[in-house]
Parts: structure tokens; C-alpha cells; sequence
């Protein structure tokens, strides 16, 4: 297994983007089933819906690509909702141009914070994370005293999260952009391999001359950054920043990165893996919603669904020594 | 361990050791005593029974659930799913715990058994399925949510009322309500009668399940499991068993948190901002209990402890006017602050290649 680099690895790493791709297929193909019988229509198919459904998706799809990152270190990112909602309401009390750089400042604030309670406290992650999440919270509710802000999304976040270039929605093309970034990190930069070691083996790296501390900082702070830009585009999206807006998006995102078949304690998995959970998720609510699958049955079926993608491909090696 | 013992009396060394071992959990009383002792100063009605009632009534739900997390993290894991299974059990409670005495406690047995069977199923899951315990439960929890949306989707039900007075107030009360031991005025039960019975519930449950169940083979493995896998696995400890027996437990106790939440508050709720809640709060209770989340360390009381803290802290807020918008910001910082208390471990490390796993 250490001495086989290339072929036998990329393979059995791309075992689950091929089947949840399958997946997304099926899905596609069962709800026109569906709609074929009821309505006799196939709106599923249509570029028009799938665009809609891509649009929504580019804010999960950012939030998992920040995730994707410190997953793949075996470490995990618990305070997004909250940064997401601080980004979003700061943003749009400051307003103004200065609107979107304050949203994402305060997305590297929250990175460069977790990043270091995580790498040199050596707090858990999970726990850290889970407190700077409700620091956060608390943080806003004074602010805001606990109602939606009246300020408004400026016109730039509007742009970038609703409006459309030659009929496709900007909001994807922000998502695309996010996802060549990372993809390119990822693949392309000694940052990128060193996060691939360090989340195999931080002694290792460590010993091998990588700055691990500094990897898992970067990490942090690209989550942070992608969960504020999320929430910037989520608050031009719906016209203005509310409490609890990003609640709904941390545990998809946890979700899509590891159907896509990142490795939950880290070092194994490919970005375009995590794209493909993202619309795989995406496209299983939007097609249990147009069945009018009541909140309890989409529940079961969401769970039962990562349990059984998991079950196909996410099997961990069995402990013997 | 033989040349402590030579030097010092053994029963103080004994102590001492349990202290250096597990300073975490010590710590931790500490902790609880000193918040409750000042909280009962400055409460108008300190030391008074009923507000030692209802603060036990607001603190069992949570101390079951931090206790069913306790299982999970000691074997390595973490279960996401405590609160939807402590949601489906209370749903299930709602429904089923009222009528004649018999049904009452046919009800209370199938809500605690089906969160046992839901934990059990988690464990089968991760065991045979070989899951990561934070993926699969995570999505289990989803299934558990459903589930209980399924059987309660408005919120609603009407538990026993005679229940819901016997188990939140004092022994006195029970035995009042139930016409046992002359109406709770037999002359032996005077010295425990203010005792509340929801701390009684815990104190029995804990007793009666954790206590000895760690003295047992499977028991033992846990700890085993959460240190070293692979070396547990060579040692030839029945490890699939004990792992099981860790999903089932913690079933169990989150099965006992929901019917306590049912009989509690009367009806059944299937609301997932408080299962996620309830969650999130475990996992702080654990640690804050001086369980370490790489596994091994502490026990089931330790989390019991730490749960009881969490709403030690939230009862200040009651009592001294804190801005109520302010309170959030201080739950928050107060736990991130207990969280890095664990950080000063790293200050004492010489070897910077054992801090990392």
C-alpha cells in the first residue's frame, strides 16, 4: 500500500465520485419517472431547472469546498453556520463597498482564530470549533438583539448571489471560480501536498520539514473564508442577513465532502469528489420536494442514503495490529 | 507502583493516584461545587429544597444525554445522534405513556428500549459496517429525526399527569402520589423525603447500569478500544462486543433522556434545532466531565458532572440581571474558556512530537 503512488491509489479514490455520480443520475432518472407519471412533463431535464438547482447548490458547494480542506487534515469545521450569519450581518450593517471585504475579514478572523486553538493549542477541533460557533452566536444576538437585521444586502451581493450572464446565474460562476482556486491549491501547490501529509501523518510531516502548525492554520482560515463568502452570497440571495441563516448548511456540507469520498479522518480524497456530493445532495432535496415527500420521510431517506453510499465505499480497514 | 506503595500508606496513595489520573474529573467537582455553593449564596432562596428541585428537573435530560455521548467518546467515537434519538424517544413517550399503570409502564419500558434498539443499531452500523462513528451516526441521526417527525408531527401528547408530579418533585411528593409508605410520612423515609426524585432517577440509573457494567470484561474494553485499538485487538479483547454494548448503552441513556423529557414537560416535540442542541451540549459536557475525546480517559459519572455544570452556568443567568442578549456570548465564551483549559497540557509537553496523534 506505501510503495503502489500512482495508479492503484487515484483508482480506489475515484471509485466514489464514478458511483455517487451514478447516483445523481439515477436520482434524475427516478424523479422524471415521477414527474412523467404525474404531470406527464419532464421539468427535471430541463436546462432551466437544473441551473436553479446548480444556483442553490453554489452555496453549499462553497461551504463544503472550505470544509473539504480541514476534513482532509482529519479535522473538522463546526463553526460555520455562525460565521457564515456574522459575515452576513456585518456585511450588511457596514454596507456600502466596504461591505463584502468586512464579510470575508471577518471570515479570516474566525479561520486564523480556529487555526490557532486548533494547531497550537491543540484543542480538538471539534470542540474548539463548537465554541468559537457559539461565541459567534452570541456575539451576533447582542448585536442584532436578537432580531433579522433591517439593513439590506448591497447591490454587489445581490449581483453576485441572483442575478444571471447570458442566462446563467452569477452565483456559479462565483462557485466555479471558489472551486478552480481550491482545486488548483489542492493539486497544484506545496500547500496542497503538505495538507494531503499532514492530515496522514502530522508527525511524520512534521519530521519531514513541513510547518503542520501553519497547514492547519491555512486550512482553517480558507474554511472560514469560503463559510463568510457563502454567507455574503446567501445574504444578497435572500435580500438581507437573518439569525440562524447558516444553520442549515453544516451538516450538507460534512455530508457532500465525505460522500464525495474524503477520507473523514483525513489525508485521502479529491476535490471534484466533494462538487459531486454537493449536487447529489442538492438534487435529493430538490427531487423529494417536488414528490411532496413529507419533512419525516426526506429525513429518513437523506440518512439512509449517506449510510448506504458509505456502506458501498467509505468502508474503513479493519483494525488487526 | 510497588515503590509508591513502600513509601506511603496505601490507601492515600491510592487517592492520590486516582487524583493524578484522573485530574480532569476532579477538577470538574470542584468546579460543580463551587458554582452551586455560590449560586445558592446569592440565590434569594438558596438552599431551599424547591430550588434544588428544579434545578435538578431542568438538568436530567441533559446529564442522561452527555452520559450516552460518555459511552461513545470513551471507546474513540462520538455519537451525533443523541439528541434525535433523545427526540424519537420523547415522541415515542408522548404517545405512549398514560392510561391505566400497566400501559404507563409497558410505555416507559418500549420508549427506553427503542432508544436502546436505535443505539444497538448504531452499533451494528459502525461494528459490521465499519463506519466512522461521526458519518454514521450523523446520518442516523437524520433517520431518528424522521422517525419521530413520523410519529409526532405537530407537537403534542398528554403523558400521565400523576407521572409528571410523582418524578418532578421530591420523594415526598412520590410517595404522596402513589400511597406508598403511609403517604410518604413513615418515620424512616424523613431524612431522605426532600431528596428530588428526578436526582434519584439519575443516582439509580447510573448505579445500577454504569457502575457494573465497567467491572465487567466488555466493560473494560472500552477503555481498552479508546487507547489503542490495534493493541486491545492483539490483546484477543472482544472488541466488536464492547463496541456494541458502547451504541447500545448510549441508546439506552439517551432512551432515558427522552421519556424523562416527556414525563418532564407533558408532550412530545420532534424539533431539531433542540435535538442539535442537546448534541452539541453532550459533546461540551464530556469534555468539560474530563473525558478526553482521543478516547480512554474518564467515565460516564465524569460526563454526568460536567452536564450538571453546563446548567450550573446557565442558572446564574436567572439570578444576576445579565442582559438576556448578552447571555449567549457568555454561555459561548464560558465554554470555549473550560474547553482550553485542557490546552495547558500542551505547555507542560517537552517532546513537541507527542502532541501529535
Amino acid at each position: 500500500m506505501a510503495n503502489d503512488l500512482t495508479l492503484p491509489r487515484l483508482k480506489s479514490d475515484d471509485l466514489p465520485i464514478v458511483i455517487s455520480a451514478g447516483f445523481v443520475l439515477v436520482i434524475l432518472a427516478l424523479g422524471s419517472v415521477y414527474t412523467v407519471a404525474t404531470l406527464g412533463t419532464m421539468p427535471l431535464l430541463s436546462p432551466n431547472y437544473l441551473l436553479t438547482q446548480l444556483q442553490t447548490g453554489a452555496f453549499l458547494g462553497i461551504v463544503a469546498a472550505g470544509m473539504m480542506m480541514v476534513i482532509l487534515l482529519g479535522h473538522i469545521d463546526l463553526s460555520v453556520p455562525w460565521t457564515m450569519t456574522a459575515a452576513a450581518m456585518m456585511a450588511t450593517t457596514v454596507g456600502g463597498p466596504a461591505a463584502i471585504p468586512t464579510g470575508l475579514a471577518i471570515g479570516l478572523l474566525v479561520g486564523l482564530f480556529n487555526g490557532f486553538g486548533v494547531a497550537y493549542l491543540r484543542i480538538p477541533s471539534m470542540i474548539f470549533t463548537l465554541g468559537v460557533d457559539s461565541v459567534m452566536r452570541g456575539l451576533m444576538i447582542a448585536h442584532t438583539g436578537g432580531f433579522a437585521p433591517q439593513d439590506s444586502a448591497t447591490p454587489l451581493m445581490r449581483y453576485l448571489a441572483a442575478d444571471k450572464i447570458l442566462g446563467i446565474p452569477v452565483a456559479i460562476f462565483v462557485w466555479a471560480a471558489v472551486s478552480i482556486v481550491i482545486a488548483a491549491i489542492l493539486s497544484r501547490t506545496a500547500f496542497g501536498k503538505a495538507i494531503y501529509a499532514t492530515g496522514n501523518r502530522e508527525a511524520a510531516s512534521y519530521l519531514s520539514g513541513i510547518r503542520t502548525r501553519w497547514v492547519i492554520v491555512g486550512a482553517f482560515v480558507i474554511s472560514g473564508l469560503c463559510a463568510a463568502l457563502a454567507g455574503l452570497l446567501l445574504a444578497g440571495y435572500s435580500a438581507k442577513a437573518y439569525q440562524g441563516m447558516g444553520n442549515a448548511y453544516l451538516l450538507p456540507a460534512i455530508a457532500a465532502v465525505v460522500i464525495g469520498g474524503t477520507h473523514i479522518l483525513g489525508g485521502r480524497g479529491r476535490f471534484i469528489g466533494t462538487v459531486v456530493g454537493v449536487i447529489l445532495i442538492v438534487l435529493l432535496n430538490s427531487v423529494l420536494s417536488i414528490m411532496q415527500m413529507p419533512e419525516a420521510g426526506r429525513q429518513i431517506i437523506y440518512g439512509l442514503v449517506i449510510i448506504i453510499m458509505l456502506l458501498v465505499y467509505g468502508r474503513t480497514a479493519k483494525v488487526t495490529s | 507502583m510497588s515503590a509508591v506503595t513502600a513509601t506511603t500508606p496505601p490507601r492515600a496513595s491510592a487517592l492520590a493516584m486516582s487524583i493524578r489520573q484522573n485530574r480532569g474529573f476532579y477538577g470538574a467537582i470542584l468546579l460543580l461545587a463551587a458554582l452551586y455553593l455560590v449560586y445558592n449564596f446569592i440565590h434569594p432562596r438558596g438552599f431551599s429544597t424547591n430550588v434544588f428541585i428544579a434545578n435538578t428537573n431542568e438538568s436530567v435530560a441533559l446529564a442522561f444525554v452527555a452520559m450516552a455521548q460518555a459511552m461513545t467518546v470513551i471507546v474513540g467515537g462520538l455519537d451525533l445522534s443523541v439528541g434525535a434519538v433523545m427526540t424519537l424517544t420523547s415522541c415515542i413517550a408522548s404517545e405512549l405513556v398514560r392510561g391505566e399503570p400497566w400501559q404507563i409502564i409497558l410505555g416507559c419500558i418500549v420508549s427506553v428500549a427503542a432508544g436502546a434498539g436505535f443505539g444497538l443499531v448504531n452499533g451494528l452500523v459502525i461494528v459490521y459496517g465499519r463506519l466512522q462513528p461521526i458519518i454514521a451516526t450523523l446520518a442516523t441521526g437524520a433517520v431518528a429525526i424522521g422517525l419521530a417527525l413520523l410519529i409526532r408531527p405537530q407537537p403534542g401528547g398528554e403523558v400521565d399527569l400523576d407521572l409528571n408530579w410523582a418524578v418532578t418533585n421530591s420523594i415526598k411528593d412520590l410517595a404522596e402520589t402513589y400511597h406508598l409508605f403511609e403517604d410518604g410520612e413513615a418515620a424512616w423515609l424523613q431524612p431522605i423525603a426532600w431528596v428530588p426524585v428526578p436526582l434519584l432517577i439519575l443516582v439509580i440509573i447510573t448505579a445500577a447500569v454504569w457502575i457494573p457494567f465497567r467491572r465487567t470484561v466488555t466493560g473494560r474494553t472500552l477503555y481498552a478500544i479508546g487507547s489503542s485499538e490495534g493493541a486491545a485487538y492483539m490483546s484477543g479483547l472482544p472488541i466488536n462486543r464492547a463496541k456494541l454494548w458502547a451504541f447500545t448503552l448510549a441508546g439506552f441513556f439517551a432512551g432515558c433522556a427522552g421519556l424523562y423529557l416527556a414525563i418532564q414537560t407533558g408532550s412530545g416535540n420532534a424539533d431539531i434545532p433542540q435535538a442539535g442542541a442537546y448534541t452539541l451540549n453532550s459533546i461540551a459536557a464530556v469534555v468539560l466531565g474530563g473525558i478526553s475525546l482521543l478516547g480512554g480517559v474518564g467515565t460516564v459519572i465524569g460526563a454526568l458532572i460536567g452536564a450538571l455544570i453546563l446548567r450550573a452556568i446557565s442558572f446564574y443567568f436567572r439570578i444576576l440581571s445579565i442582559d438576556p442578549l448578552l447571555q449567549p456570548l457568555v454561555e459561548g465564551v464560558v465554554l470555549l474558556a473550560a474547553v482550553s483549559l485542557g490546552a495547558i497540557r500542551t505547555l507542560r509537553v517537552k517532546n513537541r512530537l507527542e502532541l501529535f496523534r
